[in-house]
């Protein structure tokens, strides 16, 4: 029974030939184990854009922490103990009420790993990268996001080295909210710019 | 260099498809390749201008028809190859002889 079924279900291919890679890498002694089962965890659970959240929310309630922010991201994102691989040049924009930015990388797939955790798949994806240059507004529109005619709309494009990360513009009616209230408004896509922090979304527990 | 990679401006690439709350890796061996590739990367075995060089190199149809960790893969297998660290041969042998252990 078994060799008629040999052809059913084989292993994906890149399945296979990760578990043959990884398993030569192991024997080679150039990978351990355990750290590939401790930094899977850390980027499954502990890094994501809750780091990336509390960055924006300290800058909406401290505006000296804003303009440290501003003027040396790395640095001031650092003051609140994040740091690491991919987040070693860090540019902060921040959308005001006449400029909207948005961040692609359309080359592969840079990313502020420390602030916002892995990418996405569609921030990965050909459709994103070839699109979101050409027509901004079009694609945030996709994503729920009308932007007004007599905004600009600005697009960065990362590279190896320069990682951004979006600065919302504080919600209206969440005066005298805290930090931590605040910080939950604060989504992923809102810092990527293709989406903007919203009261009623955070209300109803709409996250992304 | 110019390439496939190189995708800002071009048309028709079809529509932007989002996953609603979408996990960090969708299978295990997409968590196996992230890791392995980021331990080696940490332990000098390539830089990361080479690993981008590398996926650079796809082949522009594969490139484009493969999950996006496939390229990491694809650039592992082949600057360890190409450096003598894990060949092709020993990637084939080890990948049958786990291939052949899964069908007993």
């Amino acid at each position: 029974m078994k060799h008629e079924h040999e052809h059913t279900q084989p292993p994906s291919d890149p399945a296979l030939r990760i578990k043959a890679l990884e398993s030569l890498l192991i024997e080679k002694g150039l990978v351990d184990p355990g750290a590939i089962d401790e930094l899977v965890d850390i980027f499954e659970h502990r890094i994501g854009p809750r780091n990336g959240a509390r960055v924006v929310a300290r800058a909406w309630v401290d505006p000296l922490y804003r303009q440290r922010l501003l003027e040396d991201g790395t640095k001031a994102i650092a003051e609140l103990g994040i740091t690491g691989l991919q987040g070693e040049d860090m540019v902060i924009l921040a959308n005001t009420p006449q400029v909207h930015n948005v961040v692609v990388c359309t080359l592969c797939s840079c990313y502020p790993w420390p602030t916002l955790g892995l990418p996405p798949t569609w921030y990965k994806s050909a459709p994103y990268r070839s699109r979101v240059v050409i027509e901004p507004r079009k694609v945030l529109a996709e994503f729920g996001l009308a932007i007004a005619p007599e905004v600009e709309v600005r697009v960065w494009d990362s590279s190896a080295e320069i990682r951004y990360l979006v600065l919302p513009m504080r919600p209206d009616g969440t005066e005298g909210w805290t930090e931590e209230q605040l910080a939950a408004l604060v989504t992923r896509d809102s810092m990527i710019g293709t989406n903007v922090p919203r009261v009623d979304a955070a209300a109803t527990g709409r996250g992304k | 260099m110019n390439g496939i990679h190189d995708l800002g401006g071009m048309q028709g690439l079809g529509p932007l498809i989002r996953e609603p709350d979408e996990p960090v890796f969708h299978e295990e061996w997409e968590r196996r390749t992230f890791a392995c590739l980021i331990l080696t990367l940490a332990g000098g075995q390539y830089t990361v201008d080479e690993l981008r060089h590398s996926i650079e190199r796809m082949d522009p149809a594969r490139y484009l028809s493969t999950p996006y960790y496939e390229h990491w893969l694809h650039s592992a297998e082949d600057l360890l190859d190409k450096k003598g660290v894990v060949t092709r041969e020993e990637l084939a042998r080890r990948a049958a002889e786990i291939a052949a252990r899964g069908r007993d």
